[in-house]
């Protein structure tokens, strides 16, 4: 525990012990300013979605820029690590918030809340990537979940989200209870919150043996695999994922279950480091679990919403692998496909939302049929995303996949590493449905679309773009994530 | 220039230019047949400049790719690619053209779908990186896709899907294959270098099964041969030429330029299952073929037994039997795609498939029964045309590998001339069909598609050396690697020569 913070008088109080904070700090000020906008310019609230995509921009940049060196007491860490897992999901920020207005349009629900929610949420996320300290971590957690429970239910006028939002919230703290409950072991155990300290005290106190270590971990493997959706702590998934609003959950498809993994990666490879040979076989099974269950539920789905959920249970089974592997090669393959599912994901529940038009009836596969003869180049787009998440070059998603792959074999999972392909040509079909759909069928009946806004005009762009440069160039990703892990 | 380069990109980007154009098929269909002639044209230097005395690899392009992973954009043909390129850069040709009248709905779509094709089909024969090489076999895979499920026939959303599975679930597991390689071999996926290293047997016999699956589908080798009637028979004309022209011949070509070279081991030890398995397909498939009532599943099914005759040459492996699976390749995919080009031509026609509609189309459409007859003759292997050349050398080299082997397969030459010959009497003589009444004849189109291919059959029927000077060298080098490693089963043989 840091003490330094309990000093009750201010001016005693060392601020440079802040400056690593400081990018987290800018964008807190951002959300608030942004809530008293909508408090007292109500009129310009048409703003509020270029403000929140401009203010996350600069943070970005500040916290893309902002690099300082480990102090031993330090409860967050501006390493390459939290500044990857920060740009992942400020990046998903940015596109949700361009999503979000022709979604608003479409449910005629024009809520301000929305754009400092979700800011307040991307602290929380930004928090979670950095965070080195138990105490940080569960705040990060915690910051990042509480405006998403919100969020999930904020479409008043509709009951499957007010369901979703309940369902999210009993589990959600569920796992965080698991987690905090791992995390209050440790701290008995070890008597630090630290995470690097908590790892060099086990080694240095042959704890590796103790029991209760082994039950920490089992408790927090079980709280993080709640956040990341891993098979068999994925039964909230499908429906609060349905539920929710779409924009939503394109957002809760990525930027959460990628803060996640950063604080997964963190706890294992600073704590538990000596203990792989537990986790690792674990997770390899829970993994082939999750792949199966994800990509063979998906088979049965009518519902494109619903199956992009399934969808993204699978692809927390991929990522996985990377973690698997247990080796620097392998959170960087995890890192690698996070960043890709990025944008694969976003551009896929984009056009959902365009094809349903904010109507349930309309998220049925079946709004698909014919649309390459109703809008080509949207066709097009979606043809794209979806060779992308099944993992067919030259996209990004066959680009992530390898490198998964191969770091998961390099550490001798060949059987786990069969199942996945084969479950990954099991995707295929039903992914293949969707270019079936739309290639392969007549729109029968199916009205043009409306034209998209400006603002997903520009979301989509970003996720094709990246979704292509990805598969072609995966090169620049992988060493950035290479630099990221350098210590 | 990086000749190959341009040859991988020009067709991939002339194709996506087309998106800007106005969505009219004439427009659209002449600048498609403007950009394959000049891929043709472009190829034509490989063909004049191959230096044909060396089995090392030329027209080499070598750059850093992923660097995270050593990968690298390599580029280079040999003697084991360089026919194959040109082949992929005529068919293509004749593809634009056959589909000239016979796809109207989504021109624009089709045409780009075709070029991209054909550049990612270049890049799989030009790719020496093995990384490379797997994204272009499976971005393939895409349009070739969406030719069959959007241009097909009735039944064409299953058979497209089917491919696509069988595929995928091959190429998938090669991947694994690839990426044991990459991990035992030193971190590298360069395929000369991989080629080198002595695996481990146990690792080579794992990595053979899991190639074995990607290249067997493609070929396909019985039993996995099941969804090649299928893609061909709905697939449009243009989709069965690419097909059978050069898509299938990847499997051969993929067990020649890594099965071989980089697990010589392994392949020596399972010669036997390889040979078995051919011959069944050989006869097999020729017995199924009399069966047909379907004039483009009769040819699928005759391309099944044809490929056993250039797998069964492929692993006689010795000189013979090697160049003449390399040949045999090639003359596949002239005589079936020709094949595949003059049902087009019918179809477009009559708009039936059926054997039994057709009759007295010699009549009707005389220059057309002439043309179809040479091709017929060329898939029995009738001494004159390319078909004779291949077939011949691969039953020598199979004769001294394993001689029981030989006389099995020759007798899916016998069964080749019946269902070939009972074809042809049904459909072009026999009593006038009603459909077939009143044909018009071929037009200058037409006879200008077909007519490369008769000149191309004659021309490797009558001297084949042209031809097989362009294997030599690498196919005495790939065997010499194979052997020296492996354990000598056949001896070392002079190359042939014709006439």
């Amino acid at each position: 525990m840091n003490t330094r913070l309990l000093v009750p008088n201010s001016a005693a109080f060392d601020w440079s012990t802040a400056i690593p904070a400081m990018p987290e700090l800018v964008l807190l000020t951002i959300g608030v300013v942004l809530v008293a906008l909508d408090l007292f310019v109500p009129t310009q609230r048409r703003l509020l979605p270029w403000l929140t995509v401009l203010g996350v921009s600069v943070t970005l940049l500040l916290n893309l820029g902002m690099s300082f060196p480990l102090r031993p007491d330090s409860m967050l860490a501006n390493d390459g690590y939290a500044a990857f897992f920060s740009t992942l999901c400020l990046g998903c920020v940015i596109l949700t918030a361009l999503m979000r207005e022709m979604y608003a349009e479409q449910v005629n629900s024009h809520q301000g809340e929305f754009y400092y929610l979700l800011i307040f949420a991307a602290v929380g996320m930004m928090i979670m990537a950095a965070a080195v300290d138990l105490m940080t971590i569960y705040l990060g957690l915690e910051l990042m979940a509480l405006p998403i429970y919100v969020l999930v239910g904020m479409q008043k006028q509709e009951t499957r989200t007010s369901e979703a939002a309940a369902k999210y919230f009993l589990t959600g703290v569920f796992a965080s209870a698991l987690l905090l409950f791992g995390m209050s072991l440790l701290y008995g155990l070890t008597g630090t919150s630290n995470l690097t300290a908590i790892g060099h005290y086990i080694a240095a106190h042959g704890l590796l043996s103790n029991s209760a270590l082994l039950v920490a971990l089992a408790l927090m493997l079980a709280g993080l695999c709640f956040k990341v959706a891993v098979v068999p702590f994925h039964m909230w998934t499908p429906d609060v994922y349905e539920g929710a609003p779409t924009v939503l959950t394109a957002f809760m498809s990525v930027a959460p279950k990628a803060a996640g993994f950063a604080i997964f990666g963190r706890i294992l490879f600073s704590i538990f480091p000596e203990l792989y040979g537990n986790w690792g076989p674990v997770l390899a099974f829970l993994a082939i679990l999750t792949m199966a269950i994800g990509n063979i539920v998906a088979l049965a789905q009518t519902s494109l919403k619903r199956m992009l959920a399934y969808s993204a249970i699978a692809h927390a089974g991929y990522a996985l692998l990377g973690l698997v592997a247990g080796t620097a090669n392998g959170m960087m393959a995890t890192m690698s496909y996070l960043f890709i599912y990025l944008f694969m994901n976003m551009g896929a529940f984009g056009i959902l939302i365009l094809l349903a038009r904010g109507q349930k009836s309309r998220e049925s596969i079946d709004s698909c049929k014919g649309l390459a003869g109703r809008n080509p180049l949207l066709a097009l787009c979606m043809l794209v995303f979806m060779f992308s998440l099944t993992g067919i070059p030259p996209t990004g998603g066959f680009a992530g996949k390898f490198y998964l792959f191969q770091s998961a074999l390099a550490a001798g999972y060949t059987g786990t590493v069969i199942i996945a392909v084969l479950l990954s040509a099991v995707s295929a079909f039903f992914y293949l449905r969707i270019v079936r759909l739309m290639y392969m069928s007549p729109a029968d009946g199916e009205v043009a679309l409306a034209q998209p806004a400006t603002a997903m005009v520009v979301a989509l762009v970003i996720s094709v773009a990246g979704t292509l440069l990805l598969g072609v160039a995966p090169g620049l990703l992988f060493d950035w994530a290479g630099v990221a892990l350098q210590p | 220039m990086p000749l190959l380069s341009v040859l991988i990109f020009f067709p991939v980007l002339g194709g996506l230019s087309l998106l800007f154009l106005e969505r009219k098929t004439e427009t659209v269909r002449l600048v498609a047949l403007v950009i394959s002639l000049l891929e043709l044209l472009f190829a034509l230097p490989i063909f004049f400049f191959f230096d044909k005395s060396t089995h090392l690899v030329q027209f080499k392009e070598y750059h850093s790719w992923i660097d995270a992973l050593n990968i690298h954009y390599f580029l280079g043909i040999d003697g084991i690619s360089v026919l194959f390129v040109l082949l992929t850069a005529l068919i293509t040709v004749l593809c634009v053209m056959v589909s000239w009248e016979a796809i109207q709905d989504k021109a624009k779509e089709f045409y780009i779908a075709l070029l991209v094709l054909e550049g990612a089909m270049m890049g799989v024969f030009c790719a020496l990186d093995f990384f490379l090489f797997y994204v272009f076999w499976e971005a393939m895979l895409i349009p070739m896709f969406l030719i069959i499920g959007i241009w097909g026939g009735p039944n064409r959303i299953y058979a497209t899907i089917k491919f696509f599975l069988y595929t995928l679930v091959g190429s998938l597991l090669m991947l694994v294959g690839i990426i044991l390689l990459y991990l035992k071999g030193g971190h590298t996926f360069d395929v000369l270098v991989l080629a080198g290293q002595n695996f481990d047997y146990k690792l080579q016999l794992l990595v053979f099964w899991l190639f074995f699956a990607a290249f067997a589908v493609k070929v396909p080798m019985w039993p996995v041969h099941t969804w090649l009637p299928d893609a061909h028979t709905e697939a449009p004309a243009a989709g069965s030429v690419i097909l059978a022209g050069v898509l299938i011949k990847m499997g051969a070509y993929g067990f020649l330029r890594f099965s071989l070279p980089i697990l010589p081991e392994a392949t020596m030890a399972m010669l036997g299952p390889m040979l078995a398995l051919s011959v069944i397909a050989i006869v097999y498939g020729a017995f199924v073929c009399l069966g047909q009532s379907d004039l483009k599943r009769l040819i699928a099914y005759s391309s099944v037994s044809h490929m056993g005759f250039v797998t069964l040459g492929l692993f006689a492996l010795n000189q013979q039997g090697l160049e003449g699976s390399i040949l045999q390749m090639v003359n596949h995919g002239l005589v079936t795609g020709a094949l595949f080009l003059a049902i087009g031509i019918i179809y477009e026609r009559t708009h039936t498939r059926e054997i039994s509609a057709y009759g007295g189309l010699a009549t009707t459409m005389p220059v057309f029964a002439s043309f179809f007859m040479l091709f017929t003759l060329a898939a029995i292997g009738l001494p004159g045309t390319c078909g004779f050349i291949g077939e011949w050398l691969i039953l020598l080299g199979a004769f001294q590998a394993r001689p029981l082997v030989a006389v099995l397969a020759a007798t899916g030459l016998i069964l080749g001339a019946w269902y070939m010959l009972w074809l042809y009497q049904r459909v072009f003589f026999m009593e006038v069909g009603e459909k077939v009444k009143k044909l018009p004849p071929l037009c200058v189109r037409e006879i200008l598609t077909l007519t490369p291919m008769v000149l191309l059959i004659l021309w490797i029927g009558i001297y084949p050396d042209v031809f097989l000077d362009f294997l030599r060298a690498s196919v005495s080098h790939l065997i010499a690697q194979v052997q020296n490693t492996g354990v000598a089963e056949v001896g070392l043989h002079a190359p042939v020569s014709f006439p």
